[in-house]
């Protein structure tokens, strides 16, 4: 098997990137592109797939996974080996995990530990992302450390689940300022924790306890202001940042007014938010409403998704992750009498890129080659894996999807790869379907048949500093340079004060100074005050009268 | 509307608008000779006694009205400041005490909260009920010192909202603006210019933008003291779009000069302009402001007065955050909106009576008492001159400050008579104020401008669970740590407690179970027994 399919040629195919389109047959060898063109001269014997014209694009990248992801001492159903074979039953070749340390722990100790879990089963090739979710001068050390050696350049921080993963807005300015300066990108959690646990005990007290409350204590107005105050921080230590999971039309309309502004941001609508929208919280089916349950909640503005695809098709959004982190209907009970207990996370690897291509690219708002950006191409750039991963050239991995432009099929949990017993996208009739998918060069999906092997997925290491982010923010950096103003001393006069300042309020700030001189402005005050009255008439007797005037209110 | 007719006033109060009134005899007549007749203005914001490090603003009750009734302002409504740990009760009594014996114009007062705990509580509800202030400020910045968490404002927002008081936000973040001011400490930048370089306008529109959402989410009026920014008036605009009920205050300085002067060679010139958040460089701001003004995305007018002599300004000669924050300007505050808004078109006569007085009457509830000229209001009344040009001076102001921050500035429009209850105080140039003659007006809370909106939402906004059975299936086993979003009173000491023991057990447990998890993987397919299929009915649900 392995042996056979070493050597691939596509003919006839109209390959698909970024940039351009254009028809040539691909040659892969060892699993790299090795010739692009007409007519190529290749050894005999190749196994030779016959495109008909159809499209062939660059295999899908999902830039946001949880698979095999620790809950509580639960885990999601969805491991490695079969979160990345839905993967690629949808066309993606290429996932990134999120690495998630528990607070006070180690960070390298974590990925070590992803690491291993990926190396033993995943199908396809995966990079990781490492999520801070402490900050002290250790976790500095091994940020250094997993940057420069580790192969991770994008680590994501936390605004919500106070006391936990929460940062302050100090420790978000430290962390990016860190970043910033170790070519790293930031990824943010943008949600206003703090007033998501006074929400949360608002809604538990009014005793609504169904997952309904999930999205009645997170409104989309505390993603929109957590994404204001990130792009704020972000734009002050001069950090790209990166917003996972854009779920809401008011957290999508800031990315774009800072990108508008020329701040550099990326956002990431999930499959979820661009598929499907949160009136399923208020489902009668307990089961059904908690399998939705997921971080910020999906809008239950039905108009979201459709808004989002158009953020995406101009540009405003910038790749799509799947977000998948799927828990068993049991699991996801642990939070039956008490929503906030819920496991969040929904499904949508497998969905991921046949539901764009069904949303924006069939309803003529995205082109094709658009579509291959925001679904490759753009988080290629971002992970600083251009032109290795995400697109069709020579040298390139050979991870490819032959893409059926006019599939048509349903999509239900009785026959998604995922283990989940619910699939949020249940009854979509999406067209648009991936027909032959390679990866590492070798046929994983044809003719409907899916043949992976578990452990042969490798990690790809990201290095910092990508282009697509930094190189404005190296520019920035020379510009912004501040100086002071050279000026003579100042060699005036000089108040007395009572030198406690600010941080420290300590006793005597608070009484000396107020008091003493407050009496003596009082006494001051009633010695003018009596020699002031005699001398005018009192208030009783006056009365004015203006005439033909011009009164304006 | 604006319209023609006779203002008879006695006792402090305006008897009778109209024409050929019948009134008694020898009574002294002033001829307006068609000239405008306005509402005295209304300054929102002053901070007349706010001690900075043991020092008071050179500009006290007296020397403050003063010089807001040569400019046309006959109310002030003066922020009480107490220290973090003062009763705000006593705060208040003292102020009102040395505004009684001073004050030589009505005024009124805004209790600031320097920190939110159980305490405070009580003392503003005493505030509320009894002492007749409706409306408080807190703060956003100022780390450690008045700075509320996003926890503490939600708390203080709901409180107040149920006081049916105003809440007025000083909208900076006061986090990003500590880091700031370290590193530009740290780069050797010590001037004037380190002020608005540490506190970027983004930081003011960010908080604006969080205390809009907060204000959204407990549904309270939010009111924004001193914009300053362009980003800042803009975030107010759009939530107003949204509905959001805010009302925004930009101020004298805002309106008519901007943060380039931080730059100026003059150490004494440019720590005069040292107020927070701080002017903005760019210098088209006043123009913009001006037109939100106009147009009715921004309110009311203050003039945040609050005057330091240059040698109190020079304790941070060598630390610009130590610099004492505030600049003048209740004495220009009216002229220059006249100059800016009105004498280039962007506003009207009427719309300028809004914003100076009206509205500030309306939303603290002072309307029709104060803010508009009818039988029965305060006989606070100005003939305005819209001819009038003066060049601003330090030397020809009221103001006790050596510096003034509007210096040189042509002024077109001004007072050409000032009465303040039913007396004239300033005519032709002459100021004839009576020091103590000041009110304290009460206002009563739950102001009808800004809560009516607020009331009707709240009965409208009535949230509902779902009512659905209770579900049976299989629950999975969860090792008993405690719940990690725990909404619990112990939650305000966050800052520190980040990494609370309970989260090493969830650690440990994790890390244990996670590794039985694995072969675990059969019993937890045997959910799809009990689970319907999806979509389908399903037998969890026992619902009717």
């Amino acid at each position: 098997m392995r042996r056979k399919s070493d050597r691939l040629l596509i003919k006839g195919g109209r390959i698909v990137n970024d940039d351009q389109s254009f028809h040539a047959d691909i040659y892969m060898e060892d699993g790299l592109i090795k010739q692009i063109g007409d007519n190529l001269i290749v050894p005999g014997g190749v196994k030779t797939i016959e495109a008909n014209g159809k499209m062939v694009i660059p295999g899908g990248i999902d830039i946001h996974t949880h698979f095999q992801m620790p809950y509580r001492g639960t885990t999601t159903v969805d491991d490695f080996a079969q979160g990345s074979k839905a993967a690629l039953a949808g066309g993606t070749t290429m996932i990134v995990d999120h690495v998630i340390p528990e607070p006070g722990s180690s960070l390298l100790e974590a990925y070590d530990q992803w690491r291993q879990w990926a190396d033993e089963k995943a199908c396809c090739d995966y990079s990781l992302h490492v999520d801070v979710t402490h900050w002290d001068d250790s976790v500095k050390q091994e940020l250094d450390n997993l940057i420069k050696e580790k192969g991770v350049n994008s680590f994501q921080v936390y605004m919500a689940y106070k006391d936990y993963y929460q940062m302050s807005n100090s420790e978000l300015y430290e962390v990016f300022t860190f970043l910033a300066e170790r070519g790293g990108i930031a990824q943010i959690h943008a949600e206003n924790g703090e007033i998501i646990a006074k929400e949360q005990g608002r809604m538990l007290q009014m005793g609504i306890t169904g997952p309904e409350g999930h999205v009645l204590s997170r409104p989309e107005e505390l993603e929109a202001e957590a994404v204001f105050r990130a792009v704020t921080i972000a734009s002050q230590t001069n950090c790209p940042l990166y917003v996972t999971r854009v779920m809401s039309k008011s957290a999508a309309d800031i990315i774009s007014q800072a990108r508008k502004k020329g701040n550099v941001v990326f956002g990431e609508p999930i499959t979820a938010s661009l598929g499907t929208d949160g009136t399923h919280y208020w489902s009668k089916n307990w089961a059904k409403a908690a399998s939705f349950v997921t971080s910020p909640p999906l809008s239950p503005d039905p108009t979201t998704p459709d808004y989002l695809n158009t953020l995406l098709a101009s540009g405003d959004l910038s790749v799509t992750g799947s977000a998948h982190c799927t828990f068993s209907v049991a699991q996801k009970a642990i939070g039956k009498d008490d929503f906030t207990q819920i496991p969040e996370g929904v499904n949508g690897v497998e969905e991921r890129m046949v539901l764009i291509w069904d949303k924006a690219v069939t309803t003529g708002k995205m082109d094709e080659n658009m579509f291959v950006a925001v679904t490759s191409t753009n988080a290629a750039k971002i992970l600083n894996l251009y032109p290795r991963k995400g697109r069709i050239a020579v040298g390139s991995d050979a991870d490819l999807v032959i893409w059926d432009t006019d599939a048509v099929r349903t999509i239900t949990a009785k026959t998604h790869n995922s283990a989940a017993e619910y699939n949020v996208f249940e009854g979509m009739e999406l067209r648009g379907a991936p027909l032959v998918v390679i990866c590492q060069g070798k046929i994983v999906l044809e003719d409907g048949n899916l043949h992976v092997t578990c452990g042969v997925g490798r990690f790809i290491p990201c290095s910092p500093f990508p282009d697509f982010a930094y190189k404005r923010i190296k520019a920035r950096k020379q510009l912004a340079v501040l100086r002071a103003v050279p000026r003579g001393m100042y060699d005036g006069p000089v108040s007395e004060f009572s030198m406690s300042r600010g941080g420290t309020p300590s006793a005597s700030a608070r009484t000396s100074p107020t008091k003493q001189p407050v009496r003596n402005l009082h006494q001051s005050g009633f010695s003018l005050a009596g020699n002031a009255i005699p001398t005018h008439p009192t208030r009783k007797n006056i009365s004015v009268l203006f005439l033909l005037c011009f009164a304006v209110y | 509307q604006s319209f023609y007719a006779d203002v008879y006033v006695e006792d402090g109060i305006i008897k009778q608008v109209g024409e050929n009134l019948a009134v008694p005899g020898g009574v002294k007549v002033i001829e307006a000779n068609g000239r405008m007749i306005i509402p005295g203005g209304i300054d929102v914001n002053t901070c007349l006694m706010k001690s900075y490090l043991g020092t008071q603003p050179v500009d006290d009750f007296l020397q403050g009205t003063k010089a807001a009734l040569a400019g046309g302002t006959t109310m002030i409504m003066d922020h009480v400041t107490p220290q973090p740990g003062d009763s705000l009760l006593e705060a208040f009594e003292r102020w009102q005490e040395a505004a009684d014996k001073k004050a030589c114009c009505d005024y009124s007062l805004h209790v600031d909260i320097p920190q939110w705990n159980e305490n405070v509580k009580d003392e503003l509800e005493l505030l509320a009920q009894d002492k007749g202030i409706n409306s408080f400020q807190l703060y956003m910045a100022y780390k450690d010192l008045y700075q509320m968490t996003d926890a503490q404002l939600y708390e203080a927002f709901s409180f107040l909202k149920q006081l049916g008081a105003v809440v007025l936000v000083h909208a900076e973040n006061g986090d990003l603006i500590a880091q700031e001011q370290r590193k530009i400490l740290e780069m050797g930048i010590t001037g004037p210019e380190g002020h608005p370089l540490s506190r970027p306008e983004e930081l003011e529109a960010e908080a604006v933008f969080r205390a809009i959402t907060l204000g959204n989410r407990v549904n309270c009026p939010v009111y924004i003291t001193k914009v300053m920014s362009k980003s800042a008036a803009d975030t107010i605009t759009q939530a107003r779009r949204k509905g959001s009920v805010v009302f925004g205050e930009p101020i004298t300085a805002s309106l008519a000069t901007d943060g380039s002067h931080y730059w100026s060679k003059n150490w004494a010139k440019a720590a005069a302009y040292v107020t927070s958040p701080p002017l903005s460089p760019d210098p088209t701001t006043p123009d913009h402001l001006h037109t939100l003004l106009a147009c009715g995305d921004l309110q009311v007018v203050g003039s945040a007065h609050c005057a330091y002599s240059t040698s109190q300004k020079a304790i941070g000669k060598e630390d610009f955050t130590l610099i004492p924050e505030g600049t003048n300007g209740v004495e220009e505050r009216m002229g220059f909106v006249w100059d800016k808004a009105v004498a280039m078109g962007k506003m009207d006569e009427n719309q300028f009576v809004a914003v100076t007085s009206t509205n500030a009457a309306k939303i603290f509830n002072l309307y029709p008492r104060k803010g508009r000229i009818a039988a029965g209001s305060d006989a606070d009344i100005v003939i305005w001159d819209p001819d009038s040009v003066k060049t601003i001076t330090a030397k020809l102001q009221q103001s006790a400050a050596e510096y003034n921050i509007f210096e040189g500035l042509e002024c077109r429009g001004g007072p050409a008579l000032v009465m303040s209850q039913g007396r004239i105080v300033y005519e032709g140039g002459k100021l004839q104020a009576q020091q103590g003659t000041g009110r304290f007006l009460p206002r009563k809370p739950f102001p009808d401008y800004a809560y009516q909106r607020v009331k009707c939402r709240n009965q409208v906004k009535s949230k509902q669970g779902v009512t659905r059975g209770i579900y049976d299936g299989p629950v999975y086993d969860v090792a008993p740590t405690p719940k990690y979003i725990t909404p619990a009173p112990s939650a305000k000491t966050s800052p520190t407690s980040h990494q609370p023991p309970p989260i090493r057990n969830l650690h440990q447990s994790n890390f244990s179970l996670s590794g039985a998890q694995i072969d675990d993987n059969i019993p937890r397919r045997s959910g799809h027994r009990i689970v319907a299929p999806p979509g389908g009915r399903s037998n969890i649900t026992s619902l009717g």
